[in-house]
């Protein structure tokens, strides 16, 4: 049986996915041109802009940076998400409302207000060091995504097997790690995962915090950019994208992508 | 070892709602014992509090010589069996019932051997290694119950455990977990708000209601000699005929109904509790006859329920419902008379509104 389908639907359809795939076509177009500067379509083929990036140390260092904040900015945000998004689940009914808000606060603000307010607070005001400050920063910045994922998982488990455990002899700190951990650790991986993602590619806060000597990898992009317009921007964006699809290829095969979606 | 359950005037309050009211309640040795009543009455919150899971505002609870009011949960030693079946979804079933001692640190041959006791006690040897979610309703349960046994704990509570359970099955685990309780002798506490499963299984069940226990007693007595209106109600006295005692006529007593009919009541089957009472009974305690002394009715509807015909009866006190003969039914707009039968009959003093 054929179901009939609007052709005026159908061409919304393939716009739709014209723009979202366009500019990643262009993007991968422009990184392998053999051009000195940036076209698409690309003139000749080549990987060289690729091996540029490895030859730029500025881009190796802060490659390094980057990948190191947003696994240390994630998982300090962790360790105050899941207590946050546990308490938040376990007395859903007793804690009033707007809690639950306040931490999707940092989403709600515009980055660029949030990344000028930490610049004044935490490098200007208390004078920490920029490593420290980009930490602090990107642990406040991702920390939405780990309270609402690992959330979304602790409103769908039952408590009365924290209390089954708890009334077999298990303390309640302990029933915590080898009862309810375990049990959430899917939306604590996809937490993980968002939270390493949006870290990774974070321009607006970042912008304000890194300074002399250390900045990160889409910074340092920018900066490349405002002296160079060759290639070479376009083939680091095409090694984020790489990562981030790797990442998530592993979610899918591991996980499944359906927390995306609950 | 067997030990008795005691609450002494305990209180509960969830902020300012009051839901526990200066209950007390004990539950002898080996004695299982149903909460029972509608959903907000404090079944639940008691098994709570004696769990540890909720504080009380006032009173104590005593487990044996123990004091368990402020005891952290953890420490009390107790065998819950939930609702939800509240399995640990990551262990399997071995794991889930190994639970308990591992956590009284057993050594794991100990460990492995009495889970894998318990486990094929509720018939389950064959799906040790399996994990909940790849277990039906029914079986889940089971491990439930051997999770909770396999601790020999003093006492067992169990939370509405057959409510996600379809009817047959039900019926079957109540068998079950009853034989269970019974054959280890623990004390055990059933909350339940199924009528039928709390009486066939306990030895004394209590009512609740508004935070209190109406009445507590064996099911039997509950059953045909309630101690007041509510639990009446509750176990089916569907009629409830306001009375007055006016005079005494030899050896009975004289009421009076709605509408100046009066009712002779032979103080040998009777005991008048006030003088303005209630005459309870379910509706095969009515019966309808042609004449003689009784409540005048005009019938209506008539049903037919295979072991008597029940109608629905115009009186002055208003619609009541009565049985009457397979062999000799009535017909609709008749005009008879309802005559109580003493031993299904109960009288209720008169509660203040």
């Amino acid at each position: 049986m054929k179901q009939r389908t609007h052709p005026l639907l159908i061409a919304f359809a393939v716009l739709v996915f014209f723009f979202l795939l366009g500019p990643l076509v262009i993007i991968i177009g422009a990184s392998l041109s053999d051009t000195s500067y940036l076209t698409f379509p690309p003139q000749g083929l080549s990987l060289r802009w690729y091996e540029n990036v490895f030859e730029i140390s500025a881009f190796k260092r802060t490659m390094v940076i980057s990948f190191l904040l947003a696994v240390g900015g994630t998982a300090l945000s962790m360790l105050i998400g899941i207590p946050a998004a546990y308490a938040l689940a376990r007395y859903r009914v007793e804690l009033p409302r707007f809690l639950g808000n306040i931490y999707v606060l940092p989403i709600l603000i515009p980055e660029i207000v949030l990344g000028f307010s930490l610049m004044k607070s935490l490098a200007t005001g208390l004078g920490l060091p920029i490593i420290a400050a980009l930490l602090i920063g990107h642990a406040l910045l991702v920390l939405p995504y780990c309270v609402r994922v690992v959330g979304a998982s602790l409103n769908s488990f039952d408590f009365s097997i924290e209390e089954a455990a708890v009334s077999l002899g298990c303390p309640r700190w302990k029933a915590f790690f080898i009862v309810v951990l375990p049990n959430v650790r899917a939306g604590i991986i996809a937490g993980f995962i968002l939270a390493f993602i949006t870290s990774l590619n974070d321009v607006s806060v970042s912008i304000f915090l890194t300074g002399p000597g250390v900045s990160t990898l889409p910074i340092q992009l920018l900066a490349h950019m405002e002296q160079f317009f060759d290639p070479t921007i376009a083939s680091v964006s095409v090694l984020l994208m790489g990562v981030t699809v790797a990442v998530m290829a592993i979610v899918e095969r591991t996980l499944g992508l359906t927390f995306l979606t609950k | 070892m067997t030990v008795s359950l005691s609450l002494e005037n305990v209180s509960a309050h969830y902020g300012s709602t009051k839901v526990l009211d200066d209950l007390s309640l004990h539950v002898a040795e080996g004695e299982l014992v149903s909460l029972l009543g509608s959903s907000g009455c404090g079944k639940t919150t008691t098994l709570r509090l004696v769990a540890g899971f909720l504080e009380p505002s006032g009173g104590k609870i005593r487990l044996g010589d123990r004091d368990l009011t402020r005891l952290p949960a953890h420490a009390r030693n107790i065998g819950l069996v939930f609702q939800t079946y509240a399995l640990f979804p990551h262990l399997t079933v071995r794991e889930n019932v190994a639970f308990g001692l591992k956590q009284r640190g057993v050594s794991r041959a100990e460990q492995r051997r009495r889970a894998g006791d318990i486990i094929d006690r509720v018939g389950l040897g064959h799906l040790a290694e399996r994990h909940p979610a790849n277990l039906s309703g029914g079986q889940r349960q089971r491990v439930a119950l051997a999770r909770a046994l396999v601790i020999e704990p003093p006492l067992l509570m169990f939370d509405e455990p057959l409510s996600n359970l379809d009817a047959k099955l039900r019926v079957d685990m109540r068998v079950e977990i009853r034989r269970l309780q019974q054959a280890n002798g623990t004390t055990a506490l059933y909350v339940t708000h199924d009528q039928e499963e709390a009486f066939s299984i306990s030895d004394r069940v209590a009512i609740m209601n508004a935070g209190q226990i109406m009445q507590l007693d064996t099911p039997e007595v509950l059953y045909s000699r309630p101690a007041n209106a509510f639990v009446a109600d509750f176990v089916g006295f569907e009629n409830m005929i306001p009375m007055r005692a006016i005079s005494e006529a030899g050896d009975a007593v004289r009421a009076e109904m709605v509408g100046g009919a009066t009712l002779d009541l032979p103080k040998s089957q009777f005991t008048v509790p006030a003088q303005d009472f209630i005459l309870a009974t379910r509706p095969e305690g009515l019966e309808v006859t042609a004449g003689g002394a009784g409540i005048p009715a005009t019938l209506g509807l008539r049903t037919y329920l295979g072991r008597a015909y029940q109608y629905h009866c115009e009186t002055a006190a208003g619609t009541v419902k009565a049985n009457g003969p397979l062999t000799q039914p009535f017909a609709a707009d008749s005009a008879a008379v309802l005559v109580p039968r003493a031993e299904q009959c109960c009288l209720l003093p008169q509660e203040s509104a």
